[in-house]
């Protein structure tokens, strides 16, 4: 049942340009910023090689593509996310989901793994870019594998806020706007987090300082905890906010 | 008359619901038997599609009970809406899809085992004449095979009850008789349950009426029963609900 929920999501974001314009941008920029760190890889190496133990290719290159990648994320999601339950209220389709023998919460969760998988595929992407530089060089995988857990687990953060906050709204575009004011919000609170050299409150609920530490091959119990509470709460959240309009209407 | 077997396709007692302080509906009972078709009447804001909506789980009462061929609605959810097929007032279509694509979706949703949905959609889209737009963008498609695709949808796994509510509004004299031909032939095998304006149709189509006013029943009574008296419908309709429109 949350599969064929998925699947229809995904059919309808392909139906659209949306989905295929995405994909192709954020290639476009991550590619971009790809070749650019590879360009001063490529210049520094001489000076490189003469340090002991030098950084390689995943560190200074694949690393901070992945950097780049969690913020082209944190841009897109809410365009994605934006009609995710909004655009269903505008056409009037949310009783055909309800009035189907599903119970809402099958409803938020095949929506978010539609998503979600889609993601998968950006992710996909950002992924075989790195290991094209498997042609010139080897990887560190673990760190690579790391990133992109990391990044998937960002991911889920992103969807589950931007569904929520679609869950609220009628209207896509009001969604999306409110979904990306709240992850710029979360954004915000890393820069103000690391001013205080990375101490205090804020840092420990900001989404990408979490994020950073896999994206330096660490991965913590508290980082995944955080995600995956965070990806709950607001998954839980939407089944209450669907259930509550059917109660009060 | 159908002989009675078992529990009514759907019995709902005492169902009220209020939005904030407004009463909308107030103690409605219903009774569908089964293989018996409901025209329900009443003027526009008196609560029908609200009941509907009720009657389907797309609201949640505040007072009452709803019971679907005997499984109460609210204790088992799932289990009941298996057995109600519903047509909102504005048909829920993504129009990004193709006929099939939604109707198999539809399908799937409602529990149809993957063997029989290719089975299940080929006889539902040959009894709403969908069989040449099959693979047309719902988009694209006029408001009368729109309409049909919205019948198709809460047709298609087979269920005990259907709600259909205003299905024929929108629709040329044409395609209101063909719909309504298809509601009698629903209505042969299955309970509905027929929201409309058009007093004709109801006289046509139905078994029995029941009319809502302000939230409450003010009429529910056999149209075989009303022939006999020699009234007709749109006398008692204009009756009941303009007396107390004045009020």
């Amino acid at each position: 049942m949350i599969l064929a929920v998925a699947q229809k999501e995904l059919k309808i974001l392909f139906s659209s340009p949306l989905a295929w314009l995405i994909l192709a941008l954020v290639q476009l920029v991550l590619t971009w910023v790809f070749l650019a760190h590879l360009d001063t890889f490529l210049e520094i190496q001489p000076q490189l090689i003469k340090i002991a133990n030098p950084p390689g290719v995943t560190e200074t290159i694949i690393a901070p593509l992945f950097a780049t990648a969690a913020i082209v994320f944190l841009m897109t999601t809410p365009l994605l996310t934006a009609r995710l339950i909004a655009e269903e209220r505008r056409n009037h389709t949310l009783p055909f989901l309800i009035s189907a023998p599903i119970s809402i919460a099958e409803i938020v969760i095949g929506k978010f793994l539609g998503l979600l998988i889609f993601l998968s595929a950006l992710i996909a992407l950002v992924a075989a870019l790195s290991l094209s530089l498997l042609a010139g060089g080897r990887l560190d995988f673990g760190l690579l594998l790391s990133n992109i857990a990391g990044l998937f687990l960002v991911s889920a953060c992103f969807v589950s806020l931007g569904l929520y906050i679609s869950c609220l709204s009628a209207q896509p575009a009001t969604a999306g706007a409110g979904a990306m004011g709240a992850l710029l919000g979360l954004w915000v609170m890393d820069t103000l987090a690391a001013d205080e050299d990375g101490i205090g409150i804020a840092r420990n609920f900001s989404l990408l300082a979490h994020y950073e530490s896999f994206n330096r091959g660490l991965i913590d119990t508290f980082g995944l905890a955080y995600f995956a509470l965070f990806t709950l709460i607001f998954l839980m959240l939407s089944v209450r906010r669907l259930d509550n309009e059917r109660l009060r209407g | 008359m159908v002989e009675q077997i078992g529990p009514p396709a759907i019995l709902a007692r005492g169902l009220c619901r209020y939005f904030g302080t407004r009463v909308a509906v107030h103690d409605i009972n219903l009774e569908l038997r089964h293989g018996e078709v409901l025209g329900f009447l009443g003027p526009n804001g008196a609560g029908k599609t609200t009941v509907m909506r009720m009657l389907t789980g797309n609201l949640a009462p505040s007072a009452g009970r709803v019971e679907i061929c005997g499984i109460d609605l609210l204790l088992k959810p799932r289990d009941a809406k298996v057995r109600v097929g519903y047509l909102p007032e504005i048909p829920p279509l993504y129009r990004e899809l193709t006929v099939n694509e939604y109707l198999r979706l539809a399908a799937r949703l409602h529990r149809v085992e993957n063997g029989n949905i290719h089975s299940a959609l080929a006889g539902v889209t040959q009894r709403c004449g969908l069989s040449n737009t099959g693979e047309q963008l719902i988009g694209s498609l006029s408001k009368g095979y729109q309409q049909r695709v919205g019948i198709a949808q809460a047709i298609i796994h087979d269920p005990d009850v259907i709600v259909l509510d205003e299905p024929t509004a929108g629709l040329d004299p044409n395609q209101m008789r063909e719909m309504r031909s298809l509601i009698r032939e629903l209505g042969a095998e299955r309970s509905v349950i027929l929201s409309t304006h058009i007093l004709s149709e109801v006289e046509s189509v139905c078994d029995r009426v029941q009319i809502m006013h302000e939230g409450r029943t003010v009429f529910d009574d056999s149209i075989a029963r009303l022939k006999q008296k020699g009234t007709s419908l749109e006398e008692s309709f204009v009756r009941l609900t303009m007396n107390h429109a004045t009020v």
